[in-house]
């Protein structure tokens, strides 16, 4: 079965067009990296997989069941693109506030903040954090209940190399246990450490498969000189 | 419904406002030091300090908890949290009556406090029952904070939610009783005054302050204050959509 599988997706927002006919196909436990300009439509198409955007036309599907279901909800961590944790509390108490949501205690609390390294925050207020701090608390909410699917909206912005680093092989480190991560992102270098890619453009799916079978198939050698042969093709 | 998660919820609201120690402050002390103001504004005329104590015993935890409330959701609204939380196994009730265990409870240390110096120390003769008096200001708490609950999604910035108050409180003030008596109110603003929720707030509490006990007139003002609370919540369950 596919962790996700859209079909025709077409979503308009307030009259506009966000995104139209896209069809994809994600099977379970790999990384898929989700590639495209800003505005091309990236967080519209995450907002539909978890449930928060309703389809126009077409729909989507996740674990075999209908995008928004009440028993998606625990199978599904979603982190936002603005880190979306209580300014007015500190680490721990937004993390035990969500535990508590999704049934979860202490001992995971403390291994979660290990792997987004922010055991030394714990105490500290959100609000006094920087970006890349907040980042990484809104990270370790989204990766609280341990969910087979996680939806991350640009989850590397703003850290330093050697972090990213770290968290790309988190990531993997989950999928080969049989997670399935949707990671959005507008660097293109994060590409080649996905095991699927999706480029989407002005809403529209541009193309879709593995890092190297993309660059085979443009004749290219990095993930953005395919993205522009793509365009270029296609026009 | 889970106990567990509305409980964590309210926990997860005073905890937020504990980190504000000044606004918690604020609430607490503003009633009372108004009461005492007043208390000798009237100076030697208890009668109409009496008149108007019940006023702002009534409407204070309304103002109050609709203002927290409402910029507390649209926070929860602006920031992401509230989506975040949609897509977490948690229920609407579960959410909206951590709110209300929340501000109900800080409407109770509100009314306790008020109460307790307006009876004990002003020295006024009120007669009424600190319990009952608690028990009319939760309520008005809670219907401040239901009102808040469902206005704050018609505010997209936080100034626009306190514009909000004046908007909702001054009319049904004004119409109340508080200045003239409502039956020699023009007979648009009787009818206006008789579907607006603080005007049973009012009415209860001036019965409270005067009467120590229980009656039925006491218990049809208590019906509609709940009826209009409950209401809102409704409402406001309807603005927290899971999508768009």
């Amino acid at each position: 079965m596919s962790a996700i599988a859209v079909e025709h997706l077409g979503v308009a927002i307030g009259g506009r067009e966000i995104l139209s006919g896209v069809t994809i196909d994600i099977p379970e436990g790999k990384v898929i990296g989700l590639l495209g300009p800003s505005g091309s439509g990236k967080t519209t198409l995450m907002r539909t997989i978890v449930g928060l955007q309703k389809p126009k036309t077409g729909h989507v599907m996740v674990f075999g069941l209908l995008a928004g279901s009440k028993q998606l909800r625990k199978e599904v961590g979603y982190m936002t693109q603005a880190p979306s944790v209580y300014g007015d509390l500190t680490v721990e108490e937004n993390l035990r506030y969500f535990g508590t949501l999704v049934g979860e205690g202490k001992p995971r609390i403390s291994t979660i903040m290990a792997d987004v390294d922010i055991s030394a925050l714990g105490g500290r207020l959100v609000s006094g954090l920087s970006g890349g701090e907040r980042a990484r608390v809104s990270l370790a909410v989204a990766m609280l209940a341990q969910p087979p699917l996680l939806v991350l909206d640009e989850p590397t912005v703003g850290l330093d190399p050697l972090l990213r680093q770290q968290l790309w092989q988190k990531f993997h480190e989950l999928a080969r246990g049989g997670t399935t991560l949707l990671v959005s992102s507008h660097v293109m270098d994060e590409a080649s450490r996905c095991d699927g890619l999706l480029l989407i453009r002005e809403g529209k799916l541009l193309a879709a498969g593995s890092p190297s079978a993309l660059k085979a198939q443009t004749k290219t050698q990095s993930v953005e000189e395919a993205f522009i042969q793509l365009v270029g093709a296609k026009r | 419904m889970s106990p567990r998660k509305a409980g964590a919820t309210g926990l997860r609201v005073l905890r937020q406002l504990r980190h504000d120690p000044r606004t918690i402050g604020l609430i607490l002390l503003i009633p009372t030091v108004l009461m005492v103001v007043m208390r000798y504004v009237f100076n030697d005329d208890t009668t109409t300090f009496k008149a108007f104590a019940p006023i702002i015993l009534g409407i204070f935890p309304f103002i109050v908890m609709f203002i927290v409330t409402s910029i507390t959701m649209l926070r929860e609204r602006t920031t992401g949290t509230l989506e975040r939380l949609m897509t977490l196994p948690i229920a609407k009730l579960e959410l909206l009556s951590g709110y209300a265990l929340a501000f109900g409870l800080l409407a109770v240390c509100q009314a306790a406090l008020a109460s307790f110096v307006t009876l004990h120390w002003l020295d006024t003769s009120i007669s009424g029952s600190v319990g009952l008096i608690i028990l009319v200001a939760l309520l008005s708490g809670l219907l401040g904070m239901s009102l808040g609950l469902f206005m704050s999604d018609f505010a997209t910035s936080e100034f626009q939610a306190v514009q909000f108050m004046p908007a909702l409180v001054f009319p049904q003030l004004l119409t109340s009783g508080l200045f003239v008596a409502r039956d020699q109110m023009a007979k648009l603003l009787q009818w206006f005054a008789d579907i607006m929720p603080l005007t049973y707030v009012v009415d209860a509490m001036k019965r409270v302050t005067t009467d120590a006990n229980w009656t039925a007139g006491l218990a049809r003002d208590i019906w509609v204050i709940v009826g209009f609370a409950l209401a809102a919540l409704v409402l406001s369950a309807a603005t927290l959509r899971r999508n768009h």
